[in-house]
């Protein structure tokens, strides 16, 4: 089941100059050197990635890099098709295309929830083909958040004890979890809500429980697997608002959508297709330059240390 | 060196109970109803075995109450099948025997007793007549139902004491009334209360030792001494008592514990709830089964749920706990609701049948520990498919 990785070589970002892709030549690992002291953390959230940083004081540039990523399922279909993919710390970006094309495969693969077929995925510095199932949900529970288009909220617990749940795997104690919680439902506009039940909340609010979930643990990405197909324009909006804002307190948000519009409101969009990366638009210098941190991308804070 | 780092958090045990309780909290009426098949089966278990253990420990009150420090003394069998007697002066031996307190004996006699001369001799009834000595009635811890005990005063006339079988038999309910036995009427002067230690007087009528000789031609041969010691010189006497009455040969001399028929009772009460017991497994296998039913019907609605906590970094291994929990939790309440019904039943039945509740702890232990473990056998199979469910087909809307 561990994926066969055509470059099983890549030790991971920390070794610059392996990146097999082409796609992005610069040396992968840069964020150390322009990030010495670690600091690299975006701290709009309270403490925000506290304890992220899983032992090493430096944060990787990118947060999510994915090299060659194939995907086939069992039949033959091939859902992803050698995706190149990087997301820098602090981005706001669109996966796009339309239904199909495989961009539930793509949040899957980047979620650390399915591993692919052929290719490398290195998440928050992570080379996921070399983690056992219970590393990887290490990795879920300490660098990524999720957000799903029919929220998933956990029916007949308050908002707060939803949002709580976020933390359960984290260690954390309980009240500490509620604490966290609240703070959580207070920064996405409920803090009026907490004791309301999923069936007490509008669409737009459930979503909104479910992006304090997904933040609450302070990922280092969060993703969004059509996080306004559920809900009617007005409520979309807000959330979409929610999201901008959250990136704009330093969260690296991928969110996935086949609505054009929505796609376009985002400061980059990588639109696929069958199963491939067609075009990756607002994104600037995309390959061969070395980039600093927190420049170039509308969204990040330019203060980011 | 970070990989060494990343790590999965445990559970505490109160998250534990927590996520395995989330499930069962939003639908209580199905934990009911599939915890009520554990419920019956340990309930019924809990009955069978405290209802025997009630009626046991009533019995040994009993026994208790009787003692278990009474020996009867009676003529064995002859070396060549001769009818053999014990000497008369027996009873008096008897209580000479160091650690002997009461002493007391009866004498068959071969006459019938009758309501009338006008039933035929030859329908005794099944009761025997027997010359008794004062003493019988202290020895046995015998009480009178109704009357008086045979004595020097009522032993001067044709009187006598009925047991209360043979009162029954002869249709007679109070002192006063007269019985026909060897060509005369005997006024009863008192019948006794039950002796369950002596039957064979519960089916008797006793005539005074001196009367029986005067009147009906006892010979005064004793064919039963009954002898009370202190309960730690039982067996000393018992080993005494052949040679003490017939030195010559103590062969001839039988002696018997009628306590130890009811010891035996006791000892073996419970033995026919063998069935039960089994019917009790059945019920509690069935529960088992329902609850592993369950369970898998839970897994496969809550595979959002699972998909979900796993995006949330639940590994395999705490999916796989909170459905074993589950499980527990169903199981363990039925389990407890089982043993709280049992014991209620149990209650029931003793109280209205006069004996001490008893429900072994045991029992108890038991039953919970077997739910446990139905609990973990029933849980773990839905609890490890919920674990190897893949998070992102777990996670698609349809
Ligand atoms: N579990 C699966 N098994 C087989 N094929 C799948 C599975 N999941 C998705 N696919 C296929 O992979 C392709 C991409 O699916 P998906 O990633 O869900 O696309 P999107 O989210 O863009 O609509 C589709 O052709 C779909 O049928
Ligand atoms: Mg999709």
């Amino acid at each position: 089941m561990s994926s066969g990785t055509t470059d099983g070589a890549v030790p991971g970002p920390a070794d610059p100059g392996t990146c097999p892709t082409g796609h992005a030549a610069g040396p992968v690992g840069t964020g150390y050197a322009v990030d010495p002291a670690g600091t690299g953390h975006a701290g709009g959230l309270p403490g925000h990635f506290a304890g992220a940083s899983d032992g090493f004081t430096g944060a990787p540039e990118h947060v999510v890099e994915l090299a060659g990523v194939t995907k086939e399922y069992p039949g033959g279909v091939a859902a992803l098709r050698g995706v190149d993919l990087r997301v820098a710390r602090a981005e706001l970006l669109a996966i796009v295309g339309p239904s199909g094309s495989g961009k539930s495969t793509l949040l899957h693969i980047i979620g650390t929830l399915d591993r692919p077929t052929a290719g490398s995925v290195t998440i928050a510095g992570h080379d996921i083909a070399t983690l056992t199932d219970r590393r990887l949900s290490a990795l879920r529970a300490q660098h990524i958040g999720f957000v799903f288009q029919s929220f998933h909220l956990v029916p007949g617990i308050s908002a707060q004890d939803n949002v709580a749940e976020g933390l359960l795997y984290s260690g954390l104690p309980r009240a500490e979890r509620r604490r966290r919680a609240a703070v959580a439902l207070d920064r996405v506009g409920l803090a009026d809500r907490m004791a309301h039940r999923p069936h007490e909340l509008s669409g737009g609010q459930k979503q909104r429980v479910a992006i304090a979930r997904a933040v609450v643990g302070e990922p280092d990405l969060l993703l969004a697997d059509e996080p306004t197909g559920a809900l009617d324009s007005a409520s979309g909006e807000a959330v979409m608002a929610l999201l901008h804002d959250l990136n704009k307190e330093g969260a690296t948000i991928a969110v996935i959508t086949h609505d054009s519009e929505i796609a376009a409101e985002l400061p980059r969009q990588v639109r696929i297709r069958d199963g491939q990366v067609v075009a990756d638009e607002g994104r600037a210098a995309p390959t061969g330059k070395r980039r600093a941190p927190g420049t170039g991308h509308p969204g990040i804070r330019s203060a980011e240390r | 060196m970070r990989r060494t780092r990343l790590s999965p958090a445990s559970l505490g045990p109160r998250d534990v109970l927590h996520v395995g309780s989330a499930g069962l909290r939003t639908r209580p009426m199905r934990v009911v109803l599939s915890a009520l098949g554990i419920a019956i089966g340990i309930a019924t278990m809990i009955a069978v075995v405290g209802i025997s253990a009630s009626s046991k420990a009533q019995l040994l009150q009993k026994l208790d109450a009787l003692g278990t420090n009474m020996l009867v003394a009676s003529p064995g069998q002859g070396l060549f099948g001769e009818e053999v007697k014990l000497p008369k002066e027996a009873p008096g031996m008897v209580g000479r025997i160091d650690g002997v307190q009461q002493v007391g004996a009866t004498g068959d006699l071969p006459q019938a007793v009758r309501r009338s001369e006008k039933i035929p001799a030859d329908e005794s009834g099944g009761i025997t007549l027997k010359a008794a000595d004062e003493g019988l009635l202290k020895v046995l811890r015998g009480a009178m139902a109704s009357g008086t005990w045979l004595n020097d005063a009522n032993g001067r006339y044709p009187s006598v004491v009925l047991g209360h079988i043979s009162a029954e038999r002869l249709g007679i309910t109070e002192p006063g009334r007269q019985v026909y036995i060897d060509g005369r009427y005997f006024t009863v002067v008192g019948i006794l209360g039950p002796l369950p230690l002596a039957p064979e007087i519960e089916r008797s009528a006793l005539v005074g030792w001196s009367a029986a000789g005067k009147l009906l031609g006892f010979d005064g041969h004793p064919t039963s001494i009954y002898e009370r010691s202190t309960d730690a010189s039982v067996r000393g006497v018992r080993d005494l008592i052949p040679r003490t009455v017939d030195p010559e040969n103590p062969r001839n001399v039988q002696v018997t514990d009628p306590s130890s028929a009811l010891q035996a009772k006791a000892a073996t009460e419970g033995a026919f709830t063998n069935l039960l017991l089994g019917l009790g497994g059945v019920a509690l296998l069935v529960g088992g089964v329902g609850v592993a039913n369950t369970m898998i019907i839970s897994v496969l609605e809550r595979r959002h749920e699972i998909g979900l906590r796993r995006s949330m970094g639940a590994t395999r291994g705490q999916i796989r706990i909170q459905f074993v929990t589950e499980s527990l939790l169903l199981s363990g309440l039925g389990g407890i609701a089982g043993i709280v019904l049992g014991a209620a039943a149990t209650y029931v039945f003793a109280a209205s049948g006069g004996m001490p509740w008893v429900v072994p702890l045991w029992a108890v232990g038991g039953g919970f520990g077997a739910t446990l473990v139905i609990g973990t056998i029933a849980g773990l199979y839905p609890a490890v498919r919920a674990a190897r469910l893949s998070p992102t087909l777990a996670l698609q809307a349809v």
